[in-house]
């Protein structure tokens, strides 16, 4: 597994872990913040493109490994990362001219930036229970650190909210690996083996079920936690409104699916002993939870970027309810849903940062007719809410309606609720997305020097989802959903 | 020999267990990171011997760091914060003693219960039992959490946590990595906990109580 020296001859597989490392190490020591920005965007390009190649030539198991599943993740992650680092790149300057940062902040944002990629992916692609638990421990804690970074008063409490509940899930999810450990080592023996997916995955129907289902009900809690689900969601809110923008476009759109890989890939290893509980019913109890719950809490929202938050609640609960449902056309628009959830909720914080930043302030009712002080943003957020909401024809239309017209037909009296969770979510988004972009601008109208780019990217790519797939990525996507089971 | 080295594990897991609920019942600063100092070294104790009868020599490692670390430096280092900060005084608790105390019982009922059932034949009985042990100290860790509002006592509640997870982690013959997750813990207790957060709140508030901190959070009218 040595690194060889020529960069390009770089197996993709390390480098998407070698190069985020790398150049976190040389952001911590770089003062200036113009070259600064570039290299971080440079860097998340580069291993964008590394995580493209992992879709051709998939490297033989050993530490770490890549499959059908966790590729759809790296590609989405390396993807997300990278348009989220062009919009930083623009989003830090005004921060930096407005002095909410001081430039030895900045080194550190851009060195955590580069170390929470490094730990995303290496959560997504390591081959053993353990590792991806520490992975995705670092993830966390790599967050926190952005998320208290302005250091005022709320940012404080939200980061060390964010900490607690973090790491109380961190320390649920590390007793349900040990518990996977004690249930998998009668048949693969003591050491690594007994922790590596691989392995798991070919042994599991001699796994001792008992222990299994104690084992799932501590790592659904403990990643749930991660996920943001219902009950165990009060960290989510506080962590997305407080921290800097750029940090909730990455959380909304990478993090929580990083652990939703991690329940999903402990899913499938109950799923594949028949005498265990399902774990479908759980999944499906938090998710709908979470959607109904989510979709009431939009509506009396004073801060944009909270609200935003919740609706984040509400899609992941969404995702996590479609794969508990299980079966080949729920998994197939869970995962869609996971990916254009990704892609919608991340324009919609760069859009939403930049909203913020002309405005100078993140209240809603401070917020008015956007569409005419700032069209080029306020439109962009209007395509977005749109998007987010459900509606025709974007992509998170054709993935919700998959969803519910699946169970539909399994379990109606589930599909209602979720329906009435969508429709309440749709009434509340609509009511603010009315107040916020239309109407008479009140506040500063000063322009905003922002970068669209990214943002339109995204909402292009959603449409494009929404009008037409490509058959490539349907074949892909269904045998990923085959996989899941 | 078999049956002497089953009943010192039993007696230090335990111990910690036990350690664990006098912890929920210190309402003096002092008192609880004396508390939690003994939790760590009695930790260390019951790691050591699992070394010791699984003829692990790594394991060894995982002690050394709950002694130095955890029974020494971080207790030393929190008194330190403390006195800094002037805190020590009595610790503010949501719910009173006894019902807290009810509530561990109970907790301690229900993790025994879950792992004794979950662990049939399948598990050589001394990790079972160790299990067990680890779970009580991991929920009683989480009840010191919510039970308290001072952030020191957060996070020697998370220790405490922490340190049932080793337990479960040493107790599970031959489990891989564990030495690094130790690390990986005792890293992220000395750096994020100590350090940062404690600090920056300390610059702020004049205060680590959770409840002056939980007043705003850009919401009210």
């Amino acid at each position: 597994m040595s690194a060889p020296l020529h960069a390009l001859s770089l197996e993709p597989i390390i480098a998407i872990l070698l190069v985020p490392c790398l150049s976190a190490l040389f952001l911590a020591l770089l003062p200036g913040y113009w070259i600064a920005a570039r290299l971080n965007v440079t860097a998340s390009l580069v291993t964008f493109l590394y995580a493209l190649q992992l879709l051709g030539q998939r490297p033989a198991p050993g530490y770490l490994f890549v499959d059908d599943l966790n590729i759809v993740f790296v590609v989405l992650a390396t993807f997300v990362a990278f348009t989220t680092s062009a919009f930083s790149a623009s989003y830090i300057a005004h921060e930096l001219a407005s002095g909410r940062l001081t430039p030895r902040y900045l080194r550190f944002y851009h060195a955590m930036y580069q170390t929470l990629m490094f730990a995303m992916n290496l959560a997504l692609v390591a081959n053993n229970i353990g590792l991806m638990w520490v992975a995705i421990e670092l993830a966390t804690l790599t967050t926190v650190a952005m998320v208290g970074i302005y250091r005022t008063h709320e940012a404080l409490e939200a980061a060390w909210k964010y900490f607690i509940l973090g790491s109380v899930g961190i320390a649920l999810a590390l007793f349900g690996t040990i518990l996977v450990y004690m249930a998998a080592r009668p048949v693969l023996g003591e050491g690594q083996d007994a922790m590596v997916w691989t392995t798991l995955s070919e042994k599991a129907a001699g796994f001792s079920p008992e222990l299994l289902n104690v084992a799932f009900i501590f790592l659904m809690l403990g990643y749930g936690t991660k996920v943001g689900l219902a009950p165990l969601h009060a960290w989510l809110p506080d962590a997305h409104a407080e921290g800097p923008t750029p940090i909730s476009a990455v959380l909304s759109g990478l993090l929580l699916n990083v652990a939703l890989y991690a329940v999903l890939r402990f899913k499938m290893l109950l799923a594949s002993i028949p005498t265990a509980i399902p774990p479908g019913p759980l999944m499906v109890t938090m998710g709908l939870a979470s959607v109904v719950f989510a979709a009431f809490m939009l509506f009396r929202r004073r801060d944009i970027k909270r609200m935003f938050a919740y609706s984040s609640i509400e899609h992941m609960g969404i995702v996590t309810f479609a794969f508990g449902m299980g079966g080949a056309l729920a998994n197939f628009a869970g995962l869609l849903h996971m990916t254009m959830h990704s892609l919608t909720k991340s324009a919609i914080f760069f859009a939403v940062g930049h909203i913020a930043q002309g405005k100078g302030t993140q209240r809603l009712g401070q917020i008015r007719g956007l569409t005419e002080s700032h069209p080029v943003l306020g439109w962009g957020l209007v395509v977005g809410v749109i998007a987010i909401a459900g509606l025709p024809p974007l992509g998170m239309f054709m993935s919700e309606f998959l969803i519910v017209s699946s169970t539909f037909a399994r379990a109606p009296l589930l599909a209602v609720i979720l329906v009435f969770g969508l429709l309440v979510a749709l009434a509340a988004l609509m009511l603010h997305l009315n107040e916020v972009a239309f109407g008479t601008p009140i506040g500063k109208t000063a322009p905003v020097q922002a970068s669209y780019v990214p943002l339109y990217t995204h909402l292009a790519l959603v449409l494009t989802a929404g009008v037409y797939l490509p058959q490539p990525l349907v074949a892909w996507f269904q045998s990923v959903a085959r996989l899941l089971g | 020999m078999r049956g002497h080295a089953y009943d010192v594990a039993h007696m230090l897991a335990g111990g910690l267990v036990l350690v664990s609920f006098m912890l929920l019942y210190q309402d003096r600063m002092f008192a609880l990171l004396n508390i939690f100092a003994l939790h760590a070294l009695m930790l260390s104790g019951s790691v050591a011997w699992q070394a010791y009868i699984q003829d692990a020599r790594h394991l060894y490692v995982p002690a050394l760091i709950a002694l130095t670390l955890k029974a020494i430096i971080i207790p030393v280092a929190l008194r330190r914060v403390v006195i800094k900060l002037g805190i020590h005084r009595t610790i503010e608790t949501v719910v009173g003693v006894g019902p807290t105390m009810l509530a561990g019982i109970g907790l301690v009922g229900l993790s025994m219960v879950v792992m004794l059932k979950a662990t049939g034949a399948s598990v050589d009985p001394l990790s079972r039992e160790d299990l067990a042990f680890a779970l009580s100290v991991v929920l009683l860790g989480m009840l010191m959490m919510v039970v308290r509002r001072n952030a020191v006592s957060q996070i020697v509640g998370f220790m405490s946590m922490e340190n049932g997870l080793i337990l479960a982690a040493t107790g599970a013959k031959g489990m891989p990595l564990v030495v690094e997750i130790s690390i990986a813990f005792a890293v992220l207790v000395a750096f994020i906990v100590v350090g940062v957060f404690l600090l920056r709140i300390r610059e702020r508030f004049d205060s680590v109580d959770l409840q002056a901190l939980d007043s705003f959070r850009g919401e009210r009218r």
